[in-house]
């Protein structure tokens, strides 16, 4: 469907998708209404810093913003905040809002988000069990983070890990619980997990894998301790859990788009309703680099979405599709990660973890298929060339440091 | 607050005021100036706030990084006065600082 004299564009979802497509289509030169529904009070921030510099206070509250409320007024962009999408209606093409307003649209761009999975453990509503998701739980958390306090983290995924990490550099005592027997299981290998919990202990948090937790204590309503599965309670003032996230796909599928781990989109962002798209955390793509469909959770992947959506609409040519890639700091650490490393059949360790610089390359069938670098930019950077071009490289080669990174990538320039 | 001036590609010049701590980058997206589009949001992660530092400047704009050397060695058209923006906190010392951003990021 030709959406490009589209003069009604209303976005759901204030985060980093929905924030880029509005700015991708008053860029692309789309003058006409355009909507953007947040169901947050403030205007579209940027998340990674929450677990990061923001938690150690080293940088304020508006730095987080992509653009100060000012810029969308003056770019005409109508920016409700605290507001949600109740319903859509397909077939009227409008959208009705918790505020009781109704809009109209030619074109819809659902940019939900995901919501953080819960505890389901008795306790986990006492205070001082948290998640981090928002702004609002980073700024729960800030005032708690106190040198000597006990904190328990339940989840050694990526926000399980920052967070220790900051805690640990601001003083508290930290504990990080995951059920996994090593950590970052979703996302990487054994080299990785086992080169972070390394870090992790040297900084002095207690690193538990393989362990299931059975409860939260308490006392008087607020959190005391973790019950171990085995028994043990390990004291707590604060329980942080960061055990993942689900696609918030129920607007969608109450207005019968098709959603399976998120909402259904194709490379253009688009749903099974040609006038509707979704981007972001909230959306199921092809991932066109290993010729299958998924679910990404990363800022990369929002800002890609968004800029796939708006040229969708304004019939502008497809921008590129890089592969996945993320980022995660740690420490002293920047841990950059390049495409998707689930399915590998060989690895290639290049440098020494000792050194704290090194990357992991993984192929599948001789091919690179993603890679780990650990303060290593240059490692990342080609292998998201390599990951591209499909290049299939003798692991040996990979892990050769007399070869300079940048050769390898040169014979496989875009 | 410290006077910048960025210089696009096609030699329009757009001359904001910004403030000390912040990076040239946040300067110029806070201001609207096109040109940088800082996809990782300041994290030395993506290499797309590259911007060219007037000569007059760059020794004032201070030490790079070996994170910030090491994404420029990637990035393209990089010459001797290439600067990821988002490594650059402005300081009174920064006054009338020039930039230029190039045709594209990507």
């Amino acid at each position: 469907m030709d959406l490009s004299s589209a003069e009604r564009i209303v976005v759901v979802g204030g985060g980093q998708a929905g924030a880029q497509a509005v700015q991708s289509l008053r860029q692309g030169g789309y003058r006409g209404g355009l909507t953007l529904v947040c169901g947050e009070d403030v205007p579209p921030y940027q998340r990674p810093p929450l677990s990061k510099a923001y938690m150690k206070g080293e940088l304020d509250t508006d730095r987080l913003f992509f653009r100060p409320a000012s810029w969308y007024a003056a770019e005409g962009i109508d920016l409700k905040l605290g507001v949600t999408a109740r319903n859509i209606d397909r077939s009227a093409l409008t959208v009705t809002l918790s505020s009781g307003e109704t809009l109209a649209y030619d074109a819809l761009i659902l940019a939900t988000g995901s919501t953080p999975r819960k505890l389901s453990l008795p306790g986990s509503d006492l205070k001082g069990v948290y998640d981090l998701r928002g702004l609002a739980d980073a700024d729960a958390l800030k005032p708690l983070m106190m040198p000597g306090a006990r904190i328990v983290i339940i989840g050694a995924g990526y926000i399980g890990l920052e967070a220790a990490a900051v805690a640990r550099q601001i003083g508290l005592t930290v504990t990080v619980l995951e059920l996994a027997e090593r950590v970052l299981a979703r996302v990487t290998s054994p080299v990785i997990s086992e080169f972070f919990t390394a870090v992790h202990r040297a900084n002095g948090v207690d690193v538990l894998t393989g362990i299931q937790t059975r409860a939260i204590r308490g006392a008087g309503g607020r959190v005391t301790g973790v019950e171990l599965a085995d028994g043990r309670i390990l004291p707590a003032d604060l329980v942080l859990a960061g055990i993942g996230i689900t696609p918030a796909d129920g607007l969608a599928r109450e207005a019968g788009l098709a959603c399976s781990n998120g909402i259904l989109t194709d490379r253009d962002a688009r749903t099974c309703d040609p006038r509707i798209f979704a981007a972001g955390d909230c959306a199921h793509r092809p991932l066109v680099h290993y010729g299958r469909s998924g679910r990404l959770e990363s800022v990369h992947n929002a800002i890609e979405q968004g800029k796939l959506a708006a040229a969708a609409i304004l019939g502008l040519p497809r921008p590129a599709e890089d592969c996945p890639w993320f980022w995660s700091d740690q420490y002293d650490l920047k841990l950059q990660i390049a495409g998707l490393s689930q399915g590998y059949d060989e690895l290639s360790v290049r440098g020494d973890p000792a050194s704290r610089r090194f990357a992991v390359f993984y192929l599948r069938a001789g091919a690179v298929i993603a890679a780990d670098a650990v303060n290593s930019a240059p490692d990342f950077l080609t292998a998201k060339r390599l990951i591209a071009a499909g290049a299939r490289i003798a692991p040996a080669r990979l892990q050769d440091t007399s070869i300079p990174i940048k050769d390898i990538a040169a014979l496989h320039a875009a | 607050m410290t006077k910048i001036t960025y210089i696009s590609h096609d030699g329009t010049e757009r001359t904001v005021e910004a403030r000390d701590g912040e990076t040239v980058m946040e300067t110029a997206v806070k201001n609207g100036v096109p040109g940088i589009d800082a996809d990782c949001g300041g994290a030395c992660a993506c290499a797309t706030c590259h911007v060219y530092v007037d000569e007059a400047f760059l020794a004032a704009t201070g030490k790079q990084e070996e994170m910030e050397r090491s994404m420029l060695d990637f990035a393209e058209n990089v010459r001797p006065n290439s600067r990821l923006s988002c490594q650059i906190k402005v300081t009174p010392a920064l006054e009338g600082l020039r930039v230029t951003t190039p045709e594209s990021q990507h």
